[in-house]
């Protein structure tokens, strides 16, 4: 399959076919089911082959797919009840970032994420999922209400980085990130994280300190997009598509290394085919793992949190060289 | 204009013996090199501080003989046999004599016990892969269960070393997490922003520093100024991304010129009440 588009191409083609197929046979009375029946089969199959396993490229095609449920629309798949709360009560409201109180079943819990627009003025609005400081700010801030009234936090990831613009750099971006990094490992309650789309970088570390983190199958989460590390790499930003398999930044891969614990299925053609399948999924999951956090001591959940970071990283220990303590 | 003439290396006559000047990075001036070397890199005319490497700042900062390097035999195994990574790391070794990209122990600092942990720009940008993260967390671990405090010199360009992937990204984490217990303590974490320190580093330890200092016209920042001009519709400021830049913007407590280094970290300590080691063998009482 030539590329990502070509493939989606193809599907709302037979689709289409499909669609006028059913409505000969309403309108006209004629019985094409065995058509029908055929190119649905192909759909299948199609979808089939795509979506074993996609390689590293395909899956951050997918993760950057527009059509791909945001984390406001996973929020009102998931929760019951939903307030969204603004501002960092210290410069402004970052529309890259959401956050507010959310309930699901009899729970409270307070969510936060990165938020994606679907058309042009919403990506602009939203920065391209790109936090700045004050998104951060307000994510912990968020975080700490949370911890004041014993309620769970939900982190919800997806964003390509952090915004990187001069007015950035100016209210300290790094520092925002780094501070999230810090007090996400004090917080006195549990912390789920899931990666929902893109896991950009620093942009997603930010929020991304838990005592559970979950990730989409189709997601990806990865130090620097390919592109980058392609230009950085080979001078070359065309060869993301290379630079996406050297990263190894699939749902599969950060298993491997034990930074995802768990992965969310997502339907047959990716979670924006069916996104409400999508989102049951996630809501199974959640409920699951905040039955187990909700039952433990805060200072169990801290110990684990920080042993379960503490413990990322592969290196060998030389027998030669300066004596280790 | 007088240097004009040592300008171009060409013409240096043959009686002058290699490496007798070193040319400043910034004001091109030709300084003698004894005295510039005496002179901490820092260029007599202009002030602009060369590159310190990991090895000069330990020298700089920690007492003579009072210094324990730990864990020196860590050394990355090429997690993701990334393409050009074990090439990189062996023709970095061989450069540097460093293992990684960081030397990390414990020493004191004007009779002060602390752990120290130094980036080093020379091995493939201080870039953060999982030694680096590793040997920083355990030098964090080893001042939290000595309850005493502990330094982070940044020279690290290249922020989470990609080479290995989302591990790097995960050592922001790890290192955070190990600070995050140290000020729970109680105890005093400082970091030095030396030239340069962006990125993945800046973003996690760089940041989380009681006290933030930083040597004069280091570049700091998140991301490089050419993807900044990238994404910027406004234009670029010329100081942006310096130590001078961050201090206007309220992200660096003190900008201190390279020979004051070690006596206002000491005052720091002072002020958080460490007390100072009175023995023969400082090594013994930071590491016991």
């Amino acid at each position: 399959m030539a590329s990502f588009e070509d493939f989606e191409r193809a599907i709302s083609e037979l689709e289409g076919q499909i669609e006028k197929l059913k409505r000969l046979t309403r309108e006209q009375n004629i019985d094409r089911s065995a058509d029908i029946a055929e190119l649905e089969a192909q759909v299948q199959r199609l979808l089939t082959d795509f979506y074993t396993r996609p390689s590293g490229w395909m899956r951050t095609r997918i993760a950057r797919n527009p059509k791909r449920p945001f984390t406001l629309d996973f929020i009102r798949m998931v929760f019951q009840e939903f307030q969204e709360l603004h501002g960092d009560r210290c410069f402004g409201d970052d529309g890259a970032m959401v956050g507010g109180l959310a309930r699901l079943n009899e729970d409270w819990v307070v969510v936060v994420g990165q938020q994606k627009g679907r058309d042009a003025q919403e990506r602009h609005r939203r920065n391209f999922g790109m936090a700045r400081p004050e998104g951060y700010r307000k994510a912990l801030r968020l975080m700490k209400l949370a911890e004041k009234f014993h309620r769970p936090i939900i982190c919800f990831i997806d964003t390509p980085a952090a915004d990187c613009t001069v007015p950035s750099e100016e209210r300290g971006i790094s520092e925002a990130i780094a501070h999230n990094l810090q007090e996400m490992f004090l917080l006195r309650v549990p912390i789920i994280v899931v990666i929902l789309g893109e896991g950009g970088s620093g942009g997603a570390i930010g929020i991304g300190v838990g005592d559970r983190v979950l990730m989409f199958e189709h997601a990806i989460y990865s130090v620097i997009p390919p592109e980058g590390c392609a230009a950085i790499i080979w001078k070359d930003a065309k060869r993301g598509e290379e630079a996406a398999e050297a990263l190894q930044l699939t749902a599969e891969d950060a298993v491997r290394f034990g930074a995802v614990d768990e992965i969310v299925p997502e339907p047959l053609g990716g979670a924006h085919r069916d996104p409400d399948a999508a989102g049951r999924e996630l809501r199974a999951a959640l409920e699951r793992h905040l039955a187990e956090l909700t039952s433990l001591a805060s200072d169990t959940l801290t110990g684990t949190r920080y042993a379960r970071f503490r413990r990322l990283g592969e290196f060998v220990e030389l027998s030669t060289g300066t004596a280790a303590s | 204009m007088a240097n004009g003439w040592f300008r171009k290396r060409k013409e240096e006559p043959r009686n002058v013996p290699e490496g007798l000047f070193t040319q400043c990075n910034k004001c091109r001036e030709q300084l003698f090199t004894r005295e510039w070397e005496r002179n901490l890199k820092v260029c007599m005319k202009c002030g602009h501080h060369h590159r310190f490497s990991a090895r000069e700042r330990i020298e700089l900062l920690i007492d003579a003989g009072a210094f324990h390097e730990l864990d020196a035999n860590l050394a990355s195994n090429n997690p993701l046999d990334f393409p050009g990574y074990a090439e990189s790391l062996e023709r970095n070794r061989t450069k540097t004599g460093m293992t990684d990209a960081i030397v990390s122990g414990a020493g004191t600092l004007e009779g002060i016990p602390l752990t120290i942990s130094v980036t080093d720009a020379n091995f493939m940008m201080g870039s953060m892969g999982s030694v680096v993260g590793e040997r920083i967390a355990r030098a964090v671990e080893h001042a939290t269960e000595r309850r005493i405090p502990t330094v982070l010199v940044s020279g690290t360009g290249g922020g989470a070393r990609m080479h290995e992937g989302l591990l790097s990204l995960m050592q922001m984490a790890k290192t955070s997490a190990a600070i995050a217990r140290h000020h729970a303590a109680g105890l005093m974490t400082v970091v030095v922003l030396t030239e340069p320190s962006m990125a993945g580093v800046l973003a996690s330890w760089g940041s989380l520093g009681d006290i933030i200092l930083a040597e004069p016209g280091a570049m700091i920042g998140f991301v490089g100024q050419r993807v900044s001009q990238q994404a910027n519709v406004s234009k670029v400021p010329a100081d942006f991304q310096t130590a001078e830049f961050q201090l206007a913007h309220g992200q660096v407590d003190v900008i201190v010129p390279r020979k004051d280094l070690k006596a206002t970290l000491a005052r720091m300590f002072q002020f958080a009440g460490t007390p100072r080691v009175v023995t023969s063998d400082p090594v013994a009482a930071v590491t016991a």
